[in-house]
């Protein structure tokens, strides 16, 4: 319990400051940073692994190290958008939203049955809607987070009964017991499908993906940014940990399903990538084509595509997050949000430039970024059931992507620009974020003991 | 001999040009490329008196360390004449590519660092006795490749980088799911070279990986109908971009396709070796054909690549040794000559602001050092003997006489008729160039700088020592094919 619980006193924490004398939102700021510093290191050590109340909440290792995971995906938000939530209203307001979510994923990671996992899913959910509306100021964020809770809620109805379908059929809501009970029957596959269907809407798998686009774009990058990544993340642990564990005697169903949909979310969140004009959008699309990536690993149904799942996640969230946070830095300064607006911006933004350039790779899984391994273990535990027309379509839709992140790079190292975007001044802790996703992205693939790590806990 | 240090070296020349002041990073660059040079010529040295105390293990200076245990990856390095070959070559193209770029002045240090990261990548990739860390470091050249056109480069640029880097990411896809082919294909589960070879990989699994890995180098190497970007690249790319792609690059595919593709899996390189040889016939021709076409003079050059690499696939495709020991040595003195030709075309343009053949004349009054530079590169192109472009075409040509069924004879008569037709366009092209009567414009214009001597007088040097005396490179490069005879031989 004690990720949640630090959590849990974080969040009074920033609530008492809030409702106290209040502080300076840059005041304010240090002092979250901090908290979510000390939260991250004291994650690391003293973790203790069991089942607590009857077996509705457990832990063990893999979860811990999952759950740190994020914590650090939240750190580095707090660190790399300090530009916009400086200039926020409401920022206690926020973090507490936020934290409130992260809190919502950490017990749906160690759910134990089929209630403490919809509470907890809707606990993860139902807060992101309302950080989605956080710039209140603009339309396109409202509009955001009604799209958002409206799928929210339409996808928590579809779970919701597939739970009570799967209750009805097994007799139990203990994941403990399900396994034994599942028999394949009609009535079992059906609610198995609901349950999917959920994840596919959090996941943003195709075809649920739609809401997706429109979210990423109207909401404050922040919120994109949790969205597009941490939340991701936790889904994706809860999604792997609930097919490899509970859903393992219905493996003949779901492998096929996963390979049809990776394949279908690859080409088309890389279909429409191609198109995109606006940044966010455009992260937003090449993020659905990353979980069919994902989804490769996830079709493994072994421990190397669990551990690689993990490994992946984690160099996602530096990627990702040096790319938006990227994106958040020269939207929150010059207004500009379009990929023909980075034109020529190596001339006035060497540091940015090249933080960008390294993301980008990273995406596209270009060595030596981190980027490269983490695909190459998803696709290589993928072909652990040597199926090669699915791992050549997937390494074909590489190519695919590498076309419009190369896009970017062109845009911002080759393209002329008469009017380049200003110079950005980077705040100090927005600078430490990006230097710390460097960091990762650059030695996080090529230290091989990370890996062996993970695979040690999994 | 550690052969860590030559990754290293280049890794802290990179980082070194990064940190330093944008005046000194060409004499950084410069040292560290000398250093590798002088690094890899004692390689050779060392390597040959290794041999010569009867050490006959297949690849000597192996180190190994445990990169991913739980994946069976490992960092495993290793040499063999082969790659001594191709290292040495890339040593000599580099320093000549770095002499040539002295005076870029547009964003030097990134400049240079590319090219030494791609250098670093081929020095990695020829090295690599573990499939997994050989294919890190093929990807690894394609960033530096596709920046150094787009930012650098002239002309169609944007254009041709992006077709670069998406063809060649297209070879890659095609060598990665080869590679996990082969991964899976044995009960090994191991991505290493050493050890897969002393298996035999199931015949099916090898009649789908082998067509896999070989286009998949094959695009790095102009496999025909995968050459598109070589025209587009070469003649976009910035002179020493031109150099290194195709003097170095290109080579990597060949190498590829050897050491893995036909090493790996010889079952599968009979079944397509038909195939092979008539895809690498009409690179060959259509190549050479091509190039009478080309005004331009890089583009005439690049063309001229397709119809040169078709003949390293076609040695490949032949399976006799002293083919396969041909390919390798026209891989060698084809990447010295068309380094030296790019050089000397990026020095020609830089005095005469053009490439247009029909523009130039007389260019021998003015600039007796390029001309001549270019005379010998051209005689060299077109496989006079005593320069390096004979030896190894004519060891590739009796490697293929050794097959006396129709097929493969015809194929070598294609083949040799292609020389005729290098012949045409070469000595047309030079004779313009140098001869004839001095264009007005172009009285007032110097010879070659001490940078740009330096770098011409590398490559001959190379060219010479290959085309006088080619035995020390066939005996060099001989064990390691007749291990990979060894392969194919045991299945007749």
């Amino acid at each position: 319990m004690k990720p949640e619980l630090l959590i849990a006193i974080l969040l009074f924490l920033i609530l008492f400051i809030k409702i106290g004398k209040g502080m300076s939102n840059d005041r304010l700021l240090v002092v979250v940073q901090v908290l979510l510093f000390i939260n991250l290191i004291v994650g690391f050590i003293a973790n203790s692994e069991g089942i607590l109340f009857g077996g509705i909440y457990h832990t063990n290792a893999l979860i811990i190290l999952q759950k740190n995971i994020l914590n650090l995906g939240v750190l580095l938000i707090s660190l790399l958008f300090t530009d916009w939530f400086k200039k926020s209203d409401q920022l206690a307001e926020f973090f507490i939203l936020m934290l409130s979510a992260l809190m919502g994923m950490f017990f749906l990671l160690s759910s134990g049955n089929l209630l403490m996992f919809y509470l907890s899913l809707e606990l993860a959910s139902i807060p992101v809607a309302a950080m989605a509306n956080f710039d209140l100021q603009k339309r396109v964020s409202s509009e955001a987070a009604v799209k958002m809770i409206l799928t929210s809620a339409f996808s928590s109805g579809i779970l919701l009964f597939g739970i009570s379908l799967l209750y009805g059929a097994t007799g139990t809501i203990s994941f403990a017991a399900m396994p034994a009970l599942l028999t394949a029957s009609p009535l079992q596959i059906m609610a198995f499908i609901f349950l999917f269907a959920a994840f596919a809407f959090k996941l943003s798998i195709v075809p649920f993906h739609l809401w997706t686009a429109d979210v990423y774009e109207g909401a404050p990058t922040a919120t994109t940014a949790f969205l597009s990544v941490i939340s991701k993340g936790a889904f994706a642990f809860a999604f792997i940990d609930l097919l490899f564990k509970v859903f393992q005697p219905l493996h003949s169903v779901w492998y096929n399903l996963i390979m049809l949909l990776s394949v279908i979310t690859m080409i088309v969140g890389n279909l429409f990538a191609l198109r995109q004009q606006n940044i966010k959008r455009f992260l937003a699309f090449s993020s659905i084509a990353q979980v069919g990536f994902i989804l490769v690993g996830i079709s493994s149904n072994s421990i190397e595509g669990s551990t690689s799942v993990v490994y992946f996640m984690l160099i996602y969230i530096f990627s990702n997050l040096a790319a938006f946070g990227v994106a958040n830095a020269i939207e929150s300064q010059s207004g500009k949000a379009l990929i023909n607006d980075y034109k020529g911006l190596y001339q006035t933004n060497k540091f940015v430039s090249w933080i960008l350039a390294l993301a980008l790779f990273s995406l596209a899984g270009i060595p030596p970024t981190a980027g490269f391994f983490g695909k190459l273990f998803l696709i290589k535990a993928g072909a652990g059931q040597a199926n090669y027309a699915f791992i050549s379509i997937v390494a074909l839709n590489l190519v695919v992507s590498l076309f419009y992140y190369l896009k970017i790079v062109r845009a911002v190292f080759m393209d002329k620009n008469e009017q380049p975007v200003a110079t950005v001044q980077l705040t100090d802790s927005a600078k430490l974020g990006l230097i710390i996703c460097a960091a990762g992205i650059v030695f996080s693939g090529l230290i091989g003991w990370l890996y062996s790590y993970i695979q040690s806990v999994v | 001999m550690n052969l860590l240090l030559l990754i290293l070296i280049p890794l802290a020349t990179g980082v070194a040009v990064l940190l330093a002041a944008k005046q000194q990073a060409k004499w950084i660059a410069l040292t560290g490329s000398a250093v590798q040079l002088l690094l890899s010529l004692a390689l050779f040295a060392s390597f040959n008196k290794e041999r010569a105390t009867g050490n006959t293990a297949q690849f000597l200076y192996e180190l190994q360390y445990n990169w991913f245990p739980s994946l069976n990856i490992s960092f495993h390095l290793g040499v063999d004449g082969i790659s001594i070959a191709m290292i040495m070559l890339t040593a000599m193209v580099v320093i000549a590519g770095i002499l040539v770029s002295w005076n870029i002045e547009k964003m030097t240090k990134e400049f240079f660092f590319l090219l030494i990261l791609l250098s670093m990548g081929a020095y990695g990739f020829f090295m690599s006795l573990d499939l997994f860390i050989l294919f890190f470091f093929l990807e690894i050249a394609v960033i530096p490749k596709f920046l150094l056109i787009g930012i650098w480069g002239s002309g169609k640029k944007e254009y041709a980088a992006n077709k670069l880097a998406l063809l060649l990411m297209f070879g890659s896809a095609l060598v990665l799911v080869g590679m996990l082919g082969a991964y899976f294909g044995t009960d090994l589960k191991t991505f290493d070279l050493v050890t897969l070879s002393k298996v035999n990989i199931p015949v099916n699994v090898q009649k789908i990986c082998f067509p896999l890995l070989f286009a998949g180098f094959g695009v790095f190497t102009a496999l025909f109908p995968f050459h598109t970007w070589v025209p587009d690249g070469h003649s976009s790319a910035p002179t020493a971009g031109s150099m290194f792609l195709a003097g170095i690059s290109m080579k990597l595919g060949g190498y590829g396709c050897l050491r893995v593709a036909t090493y790996l899996m010889p079952d599968g390189a009979k079944e397509y070796a038909d195939i092979i040889i008539v895809l690498s016939s009409i690179a060959i021709l259509y190549g050479a054909f091509a190039t009478m076409m080309q005004k331009d003079l890089k583009y005439i050059n690049a063309y001229s690549s397709v119809s040169h690499c078709g003949f390293v696939l076609l040695g490949i495709g032949m399976l006799t040794k002293t083919a396969i020991v041909g390919a390798v040595m026209q891989m060698v003195s084809h990447g010295l000559m068309t380094a030296l030709f790019f050089a000397v075309i990026g020095m020609i343009y830089e005095r005469t602001h053009t490439r247009q053949v029909d523009e130039m004349g007389g260019l021998l009054k003015v600039t007796p050092f390029i001309s001549t530079v270019l005379f010998i590169v051209g005689l060299c192109s077109l496989g006079l003997p005593g320069l390096s472009g004979f030896a190894a075409e004519m060891t590739i040509f009796v490697g293929s006489w050794q097959n006396t069924d129709a097929f493969h004879r015809i194929a070598t008569i294609a083949a040799c008729m292609s020389i005729v037709v290098t012949a045409v366009y070469i000595l047309r092209a030079i004779g313009k160039v140098a001869m004839g009567p001095l264009k007005a414009s172009f009285t007032g214009i110097k010879d070659a700088a001490w940078n740009e001597r330096l770098a011409a007088i590398i490559l001959i040097a190379g060219i010479l020592a290959i085309g006088l005396a080619p035995f020390w490179l066939s005996d060099l490069v001989k064990p390691g094919a007749e291990i990979i005879m060894q392969k194919l031989s045991i299945l007749k």
